[in-house]
């Protein structure tokens, strides 16, 4: 079981507070992503979930008991550090253990769990090395297997994959993800990455500046983003903004149009621009365009293949009911 | 990337740097040679560099003379005593320091070491009144005391810069997998903080070896170590440089070739963890 | 960042180092205040009761204060710029590529595995030495006349031998400043057009100053109370009696008890002022 319950949970440092009281609910079971630009207080929030920090006010409920004073070992919870945080003087296999070896499990079935979790984690080969010998993916891997052997209420990883190359980065999402379905144990995961938000939460929580801006899953929060920071910072590219008479058209302050919801033609549409960069991806075309009118250039998803050039004249159409309304706050208009 | 430097560019810097390093070594080099003279050899004119009657006389002359085992044995105590005490007070306060540092941290550690500045000879009467007063006056363990206070600094300073070089991540991770302090400080950090220990401990011990205010100044025969060993070869009587240099030559034996087996962790050590 | 418990499990850890060190602090700095307000003659009489400020008074007006003063400052400075200017050059040129390297290093590191009381004594004897001394030696071979180096010449020759004893201690921690210099760096300045000089001065140098600044810390703290050297050697003659001497000698020489304690005070006052004016440079340097 895994359930997590934060009520009014607030961190200060001296006098700077960085999570004003806060109410978060996780189910058990969930993939929960933290998300929100550096600095928006996610991991804070994670390491005062793990324990790693005080709580400043209000409560943390982990299966409906009261685990705010509880120390962080005690909390059946495991952690992946950014750093993977590996004990480099102890082999892979110590490394798993460790956890088991400081609950008093007996030799046998801490070498039984141990087996186990590098079999899961294809890590059998490299029992026997040290975290010093194996590539960036393998140490992810132990710091993951040191986490399952626990068998936590709750997984919580800090940026896992932050130090990793782009490849490896896809691949070990898959397989998080993967370790995830089979285990069916809550995950909390603190990201900057959007894309990892998007493609591995059951629930993203947006953060900034220690402020919830908006909890739902991937899709709630691309079809109907709260505000203009989650409109902005969930999909990508980003969303185009626009303000002005094109706007008010619309009856709001800014509308928002992805780039992906704009048709492009080299004659006709509602507005008339020309092209700066562009990026061929292969599959997908990234022109930025700037339009007549506008005071941003905007982005624009095409096909493929699409043959036009800096300087070419193109026209764009947004799609009319995925046009995003926002007031002078910033708030969806619905 | 290191460039390649031509042949002769390095063989000058060899010549150089080589000389340079033998102009420095030569006082130690002349002394263990002398050692190894006659009496009328040491003090020849012109001196004799090599081509001497190499003889173990002097060495045999010093032992008979002044027990030197037995002031060996107590520098060997005092200095090994004081740091391993020092390193056993210093550990806990440096991972304090490291590890949970508060707005205070620095301050206690910049006042920890400005006690190092308190000039010993301030204090040196209440001290010898508090050692006659405590049975201390002459004594290893009043000594292992003293010496551990006035390095105690040093080590915290040491230790803490060679602890916040380990990644607090690993001792939070330590925490979660459900260490107690007690064993994040005995699996985790210790072992990690090894060679930063060793070069402490090492440096330690030679500044302890070395101490000649205190050694001198409490001591008188049972706790004397090798500092007072050759300060009795100051009189006018010791003037016999073979005797002298034999002498020498023993009191800084072990520090010099402890010295050199070590060489890599006394390196380290020996910037006091302040610069990498 | 850390919990409340692990803060409260902190002052705990501190607490026998800062308790130890607290009490080697306060315990003989206040019998020292005490006995300097006395006047107290262990061996003539004993405790012979208060007498305000007069050790002090006694003890700045003697007709030795000021001149130890001035021996005291003068070895501090004098082994300082020694070791720190031979340190950099020495640190340079062992940075340069060359063959044993190591040996070399070892060479140079010995005179800091001597202690003090053997250098003092083998300087003094193999090589100050009027008569029989290498360097009468050498002065007579170019026909020279051979000095008494530690009368004539003593405080030379005294700061000769701490500085001896010093430099190896600052060639390494500037040598191991030096190593951790980014050559980029260096070669961006070359390509900048910077000649070796300049890029010693703009490059090195700068690199160098926290280095330069631990040096002088830590040996401005060992050297205020160099003692053994002067003890071995002149024993305070020919002007070299600094005001640790000066205390040494009143304490147990004299068995002057409170002149020698006034002498402490203004020791442990000259020793505060150093250290403030390096605490502040080395508290800036600390985290950087």
């Amino acid at each position: 079981m895994g359930r997590i319950v934060l009520e009014k949970v607030s961190k200060s440092f001296g006098d700077v507070e960085v999570i004003p009281p806060l109410d978060l609910e996780i189910n058990d079971g969930e993939f929960v992503v933290f998300v929100g630009p550096s600095g928006c207080g996610k991991s804070t929030l994670l390491r005062l979930i793990a324990g790693l920090e005080d709580v400043s006010g209000g409560r943390i409920l982990i299966d409906g008991q009261d685990a705010t004073a509880v120390p962080p070992a005690k909390r059946g919870l495991a952690m992946v550090f950014q750093s993977y945080a590996l004990y480099p003087h102890m082999t892979v296999r110590k490394n798993i253990a460790f956890p088991l070896r400081m609950a008093g499990l007996d030799k046998a079935e801490q070498d039984r769990r141990v087996e186990q979790a590098a079999e899961v984690l294809n890590l059998t080969d490299y029992l026997d090395r040290r975290p010093g010998q194996l590539s960036g993916g393998q140490r992810q891997r132990v710091a993951i297997g040191r986490a399952i052997v626990r068998e936590p209420a709750a997984f919580l990883f800090d940026e896992p994959l932050s130090n990793l190359d782009a490849a490896l980065r896809v691949g070990m999402r898959l397989e998080i993800s993967e370790l995830h379905n089979r285990l069916e144990t809550t995950m909390i995961y603190v990201t900057h990455d959007q894309v990892e938000a998007m493609t591995m939460a059951d629930k993203i929580v947006v953060l900034q500046a220690g402020v919830i801006e908006q909890v739902g899953s991937p899709l709630e929060l691309y079809r109907a983003p709260r505000n203009k920071f989650v409109a902005g910072f969930i999909g990508s590219p980003r969303m185009n903004f626009i303000e002005g008479p094109e706007a008010e058209k619309h009856g709001a302050h800014t509308i928002g149009v992805r780039p992906e919801h704009i048709a492009a033609s080299p004659s006709e549409g509602l507005w008339k621009g020309t092209v700066g960069v562009s990026e061929h991806l292969g599959s997908d075309t990234f022109f930025h365009v700037h339009v007549d009118g506008f005071a941003e250039p905007m982005t624009v998803r095409a096909g493929g293949e699409v043959g036009l050039r800096h300087g070419d004249t193109i026209h764009l159409t947004p799609e009319e009911d995925k046009i995003h309304r926002f007031d002078a706050a910033g708030l969806r208009i619905a | 990337m290191a460039r390649t430097v031509t042949t002769p560019r390095k063989l000058i810097n060899t010549a150089f740097a080589w000389a340079v390093g033998l102009l420095i070594f030569f006082p130690i080099l002349w002394t263990i040679l002398t050692s190894f003279k006659t009496e009328a050899q040491a003090i020849a004119s012109p001196p004799i560099f090599l081509n001497f009657d190499w003889t173990l006389e002097n060495y045999a002359v010093v032992q008979e003379r002044s027990n030197y085992m037995r002031y060996l044995w107590n520098s060997i105590i005092i200095a090994g005593g004081s740091t391993l005490l020092g390193v056993i007070v210093a550990v806990p306060a440096a991972w304090a320091m490291a590890f949970v540092p508060s707005a205070r941290t620095k301050d206690i550690l910049l006042w920890m070491l400005s006690t190092k500045m308190l000039p010993a000879v301030g204090v040196l009467y209440p001290i010898y009144l508090l050692f006659i007063q405590l049975g201390l006056l002459d004594s290893r363990a009043g000594l292992v005391v003293v010496l551990m206070l006035i390095n105690l600094p040093i080590i915290v300073w040491m230790l803490y810069t060679y602890f916040r070089e380990i990644p607090g991540d690993i001792l939070e991770a330590a925490r979660m997998d459900g260490a107690s302090l007690k064993e994040e400080i005995l699996y985790i950090l210790t072992p990690m903080a090894v060679p930063g220990i060793a070069s402490t401990v090492l440096l330690n011990f030679i500044l302890a070896w070395n101490e000649a205010f205190w050694t001198l100044n409490l001591t008188a025969v049972n706790a004397a170590p090798l500092t007072a060993f050759i300060a009795s070869y100051s009189s006018p009587e010791g003037l016999f440089f073979a005797k002298l240099s034999a002498a020498s030559t023993m009191a800084i034996a072990p520090i010099l070739i402890l010295g050199w087996f070590s060489q890599k962790q006394l390196v380290r050590g020996l910037t006091f963890g302040a610069v990498k | 960042m850390a919990t409340q418990h692990s803060r409260s499990v902190a002052r705990l850890m501190m607490a026998p180092a800062v308790v130890l060190l607290l009490g080697w602090m306060l315990v003989p700095l206040t019998m020292t205040l005490y006995f300097s307000f006395k006047k107290y003659l262990p061996l003539r009489g004993g405790d012979l009761g208060w007498v305000g400020f007069d050790n002090y008074i006694r003890f700045v007006t003697s007709s030795s204060f000021w001149p130890s003063v001035q021996a005291t400052l003068v070895i501090v400075g004098g082994v300082l710029a020694i070791t720190v200017v031979l340190g950099v050059l020495l640190a340079l040129l062992l940075d340069q590529p060359m063959w044993g390297q190591g040996v070399v290093r070892i060479l140079v590191i010995a005179p800091f595995f001597v202690m003090p009381t053997v250098s003092a004594l083998v300087w003094k004897n193999m090589f100050m030495d009027p008569v029989n001394g290498l360097f009468a030696h050498l002065w007579r071979f170019f026909g020279a006349e051979p000095i008494s180096w530690l009368s004539e010449a003593s405080m030379p020759s005294i700061v000769m031998i701490v500085s001896w004893q010093w430099l190896p201690f600052a060639t390494l921690i500037l040598l191991t400043a030096i190593q951790s210099l980014d050559s980029e760096q260096l070669e961006a300045a070359e390509m900048d057009g910077a000649p070796p000089l300049k890029r010693f001065f703009f490059i090195i140098l700068p690199h160098l100053s926290r280095a330069i600044t631990i040096v002088i810390l830590i040996q401005t703290i060992f050297l205020l109370s160099v003692f053994a050297e002067i003890f071995v050697t002149t024993g305070g003659a020919f002007g070299t009696r600094t005001l640790t001497y000066l205390i040494y000698q009143r304490v147990l020489e004299s068995q002057n008890v409170g002149l020698g304690s006034a002498g402490g005070v203004y020791a442990i006052i000259l020793a505060n002022i150093v250290a403030i004016f390096l605490m502040r440079i080395v508290g800036k340097n600390l985290d950087a």
